[in-house]
């Protein structure tokens, strides 16, 4: 990790306009947990009704594939990275900086709020509220190793993120048992589930140790990627 | 003292040749790379700083591999064409990030020494996005400039620039390759690259079309045939005029009226011409060239 590139790239994602959608998803979530609970009241099923579709399916990779754009995209659009490709600095040390930024602005502006929209709907029992911040910590960290790799590949991150975001993620994963196995935000809610055992978000097999390890290779690999990808950058654009 | 060695290098993208077959070593002093847009000076440069991979054959930096090799960047400076830079920060920001980025011990100092070297002191805590073309391209020289590196790439550097600033970077330039640096730079314009760089390299279509002190580019450009369009008072007496004389090669009368003319030696032409209208009583109305094109004396150039 290296100093200068974390700050750098702090600067990049508040400093634009895009930026500001980082502040505003989370406020709606939190303001949509403040709705339910005075319609609904306060209880584990309001937050289990709310918090897995908008928390971790909506807002964790938004808010992922935001920070993640924006953190890399624009330079390898613009070909400003060229400042930090020549340098002598691994690309590895380079990827996991970005990663780091990106992964920072998930957990500020996903994690935290997801926390608190818990706290808010079930405010009795902290326990799920925590279960389901541990369960984003894990897929935020997932989605964002993952958005970084799709910013170094292509100038369209964006809306592939985004169809992947809405497609896979959300209404495949959610009709079609067997993608759960593969997607991120399910592992999620595994995760979630051996926290705190009440809740029952998805179907028992799919445990703790699968969506644990499935997460760490996927992050370890999008990096990876990633940093490979740099390696190969072409100064005079890709043929 | 670092040297650039270009291998029988050639690039290219699917079907498409950028760079073909060039072999050319770049030592310390300015060395000028001249050609018309397109011709490769772009794709060289990326291969010359490891942002490119050579289709076939290799390049090196004092024998190191160039490509996927991060640690050659401890004495490369590369000034890259694009303009975009990190706007958001200040010319002393982002000086200093860079300065950061090279592990310099005391980078707040580089930073500061590589402003005033390309005198940009006083502009120093403005926004980037607030500079002008002239400041942005400053900008980026000192970034390059602010580990003191041994070679130093700028691809286009005076695009954009205005006569003053243009006259400043030469002398820096100039100075940095008196300095015992190996200091490239690209551009399509012959009397630019000449007044810098003693050593040119000249490519065209992606063939290193020619390579020399700048004097003999300089004749092996002007000598080449030149075409003329004249009009006179009399075509056809001033036809046989000129065919008296070494330095034309052909006189045409155009059906139309008016006389094609071919010069090999543009010096002596230009004198000879006057002198033989005048003795023949000659009125010269009009003289033309018709092919001063770049790419025609480029195009000259690979087929000589």
């Amino acid at each position: 990790m290296n100093a200068t590139i974390v700050r750098l790239g702090v600067r990049a994602v508040l400093g634009r306009r895009r930026g500001i959608m980082l502040f505003i998803l989370p406020v709606i979530l939190i303001l949509l947990a403040f709705v339910v609970r005075a319609l609904a009241g306060e209880g584990t099923d309001t937050a289990g009704h709310l918090l897995p579709p908008l928390g971790l399916h909506v807002l964790l990779p938004l808010v992922a594939l935001i920070a993640a754009s924006s953190v890399l995209a624009p330079e390898i659009d613009d070909g400003s990275i060229v400042y930090l490709l020549a340098k002598p600095i691994s690309r590895f040390t380079i990827t996991s900086s970005k990663l780091v930024v990106a992964l920072g602005c998930t957990v500020v502006f996903a994690v935290v709020p997801i926390l608190i929209a818990g706290l808010i709907l079930a405010t009795g029992t902290p326990l799920l509220a925590v279960a389901y911040a541990v369960g984003a910590l894990v897929a935020g960290t997932a989605y964002a190793a993952l958005f970084t790799w799709l910013s170094a590949l292509t100038r369209h991150a964006v809306v592939i993120g985004l169809i992947y975001v809405l497609l896979w993620e959300g209404l495949i994963g959610g009709l079609v048992s067997g993608v759960r196995w593969v997607s991120i935000s399910w592992w999620a809610s595994a995760i979630a589930e051996a926290v705190d055992d009440r809740l029952r978000l998805v179907s028992p097999d799919l445990g703790l140790p699968y969506a644990v390890i499935a997460s760490v290779i996927v992050v370890a690999g999008f990096v990876l990627l990633a940093a490979r990808r740099l390696q190969g950058f072409n100064l005079t654009g890709d043929e | 003292m670092s040297v650039i060695a270009l291998e029988n290098v050639s690039r290219w993208y699917h079907n498409v040749v950028a760079v073909n077959d060039v072999s050319m070593t770049i030592g310390p002093g300015v060395t000028g790379l001249l050609g018309p847009n397109g011709a490769g000076k772009s794709t060289l440069i990326s291969l010359m700083s490891g942002f490119l991979a050579p289709s076939a054959g290799s390049v090196t930096l004092d024998g190191k591999r160039l490509w996927r090799n991060p640690e050659i960047y401890r004495v490369i400076g590369l000034v890259p064409e694009r303009e975009a830079l990190f706007d958001y920060l200040t010319g002393r920001q982002f000086v200093t990030a860079n300065a950061e980025l090279h592990r310099l011990p005391d980078p707040g100092a580089a930073a500061h020494h590589a402003l005033a070297v390309v005198e940009m002191t006083d502009a120093q805590d403005r926004a980037i996005s607030t500079y002008s073309k002239g400041m942005r391209q400053r900008v980026k020289m000192a970034s390059a400039l602010v580990h003191d590196p041994a070679v130093l790439l700028l691809d286009e550097p005076f695009n954009g620039m205005d006569p003053r600033q243009r006259m400043h970077l030469m002398e820096l330039l100039r100075r940095m390759g008196a300095e015992g640096r190996t200091v490239l730079f690209s551009s399509h314009i012959l009397e630019e690259v000449e007044q810098v760089a003693r050593q040119i390299e000249v490519v065209v279509a992606g063939r290193h079309a020619a390579s020399g002190d700048f004097g003999a580019i300089r004749r092996l450009m002007t000598d080449r045939p030149n075409r003329y369009v004249l009009r006179s008072s009399d075509d056809r007496a001033l036809a046989s005029a000129l065919l008296t004389d070494p330095s034309v090669r052909g006189a045409t009368l155009r059906t139309q009226g008016g006389l094609d003319v071919e010069a090999s030696d543009f010096g002596r032409f230009a004198q000879v011409l006057p002198r033989l209208a005048r003795d023949h009583s000659v009125r010269l109305l009009e003289v033309a060239p018709t092919d001063e094109s770049l790419e025609s004396v480029f195009a000259y150039l690979v087929s000589s």
